[in-house]
């Protein structure tokens, strides 16, 4: 590999920050410039939100499961085991739904959206499309922007429910706990404030997977090669990217929203 | 590579130049990085024209091509296409103007996860409005036109390299664009396949008039389209008579260390005494 002077470097940096940024702002002005791709956003939303249910439903499961089952010693250590639902509950729609969905959408559509549209640069297809009259922001990357934000949104939902019921799989199971009063704990628990957070973070999730995805993909070069690391640095950016904004979300969310 | 002997004796004289033109290249200068590709290109192509370009590999003939079509602007110069000038449009204005050409790829560029019908239809469908039976219609007889009417359903992998070239020239064709850019549409081809596709060139060239850019590394290819013209009735290639060579619309350019050395027709490129464009076409 080539070494760059630090100069080389930070410029380099810069100017990707730049691109990423235009990227990014494109993909939302487009929604309101025709044409509008709305056949293409379906489509994708089938590829990247029902193609992704299966390891969803998977991860947010046994993530329920096995918190309650780690946490199910120290609470009976304080007596307190009934309230394994509200700590299921909490943790799952806060944090842990939205941020396993998002890292398990990242992996699998990050990385198809850089390879695909990493191997539509290196073979021409989007010169092709350029000079077929058709502006490939429009319709290569607004609908899996759109799309994305839009199925990562259902699909932490749903995450979020397949993790109480692991939760429940393990209390009634494994710890005997009553049913009814798992349920009635984990819903009761819940304020405005904690699915407010639980249900912004996919939305800006769902953007970082699609924009990163799409900007590695639309700046690959090399051949094949240059798709191959394209595809890495995209899981990689956007996983990376979701924990730190996470991080920041969290802590601007509890100012802002006087949390507990 | 040798080229067909070229008795030259249509007349000398010089007509008057045309205005305007389908394609016009003003002290066009490009570079990437420390590579100076283009220093001061200027050449015109006159509506109804096809003008092949040659040049040694890396000479910038396939820039040309991307310059003309906005694909990337030109560090200094003017580039003018349809009377609009293409290197003061932004990206958004270049959409409508790239509409009215039609570019094949060198390496065809189709689309591989569409099929021949979805790549061809490619432009109605992107024009909205326009029904299904007519963008079928369409496509059925621009495939027809490059005889290639039984690989609709086909995708681009299923296609062999010359018969995906037929599909970009059809893909490119469909809304009939009034300026055509090839990008060596016959290289790694065999002669047949080669030959099919220079009829099918010609036969845009002489039936429905259109200007085109033609970049290419195969001199017969060009002398064929220079001797030779499309007869409608017959569905074939006709040769000239010697004295109405230059009759055919078509015309030469020579790019060497990024500037043209030749620009002109078969005629001036028969009586050239520059010794490296006699090397080249000998």
């Amino acid at each position: 590999m080539e070494l760059l002077s630090p100069t080389e470097f930070a410029k380099e940096k810069v100017i990707a920050v730049q691109e990423y940024t235009l990227l990014a702002t494109q993909s939302v002005a487009n929604l309101f410039r025709k044409p509008l791709y709305f056949a293409d956003m379906v489509q994708q939303a089938d590829l990247i939100g029902v193609g992704s249910l299966p390891i969803v439903v998977l991860t947010g499961f046994f993530t329920g499961g096995v918190l309650a089952l780690q946490t199910a010693n120290t609470l009976q250590r304080f007596g307190s085991i009934t309230l394994i639902g509200q700590l299921v509950s909490t943790s799952m729609v806060r944090e842990l739904g939205p941020v396993l969905t998002g890292l398990m959408v990242a992996g699998r559509n990050s990385s198809g959206m850089a390879s695909e549209l990493g191997s539509m640069v290196v073979t021409e297809q989007i010169d092709a499309m350029r000079a077929l009259g058709t502006d490939p922001m429009k319709k290569l990357v607004t609908p899996r922007v759109t799309a994305t934000v839009f199925m990562l949104f259902f699909l932490s939902i749903i995450s979020d429910l397949v993790g109480l019921a692991g939760g429940l799989m393990v209390a009634k199971l494994f710890l005997s706990l009553d049913a009814r009063q798992y349920w009635s704990n984990a819903w009761q628990v819940l304020v405005f404030q904690d699915v407010f957070m639980g249900l912004l973070k996919p939305a800006l999730f769902g953007f970082i997977i699609a924009t990163i995805g799409c900007f590695y993909g639309i700046t690959a070069r090399g051949g094949t090669q240059g798709v191959g690391r394209a595809t890495t640095q995209a899981v990689v950016a956007a996983s990376v990217l979701i924990l730190v904004t996470d991080f920041f979300v969290t802590k601007l969310l509890i100012s802002v929203l006087s949390y507990r | 590579m040798s080229a067909p002997s070229l008795p030259i004796d249509c007349p000398t004289e010089v007509g008057p130049p045309a205005t305007g033109g389908a394609i016009v290249f003003e002290d066009v200068h490009l570079a990437f990085g420390d590579n100076q590709l283009l220093r001061g290109v200027s050449f015109r192509l006159p509506l109804g024209e096809t003008k092949a370009i040659f040049g040694v590999a890396g000479s910038g003939k396939s820039t040309l091509l991307k310059l003309a079509l906005g694909l990337f602007p030109p560090d200094s110069g003017r580039i003018t296409v349809l009377g609009n000038e293409v290197t003061q449009l932004s990206e958004q204005e270049l959409f409508p103007l790239r509409s009215r050409l039609g570019m094949v790829f060198q390496e065809s560029a189709l689309f591989d996860s569409l099929t021949v019908r979805e790549n061809v239809a490619y432009r109605l469908t992107e024009e909205h409005g326009i029904y299904d039976d007519e963008i079928d219609r369409r496509v059925r007889e621009t495939l027809r036109f490059v005889e290639l009417e039984h690989t609709l359903d086909l995708f681009p992998s299923e296609l062999s390299g010359g018969m995906r070239r037929r599909v970009a020239i059809a893909r490119a064709i469909i809304t009939e664009p009034e300026c055509l850019l090839y990008d060596s549409p016959t290289g790694g081809l065999d002669p047949v396949t080669s030959n099919t596709i220079v009829e099918l060139i010609m036969k845009q060239r002489d039936v429905y008039r259109t200007s085109s850019l033609l970049v290419t590394h195969r001199l017969q290819d060009a002398f064929t389209m220079a001797t030779h013209e499309f007869d409608i009735k017959t569905n074939q290639l006709r040769a000239l008579p010697r004295g109405q060579y230059c009759d055919a619309p078509m015309s030469f350019l020579i790019l060497r260390d990024g500037k043209v050395t030749f620009d002109g027709d078969i005629r001036a490129l028969a009586h050239t005494k520059d010794e490296y464009i006699r090397e080249y076409i000998s």
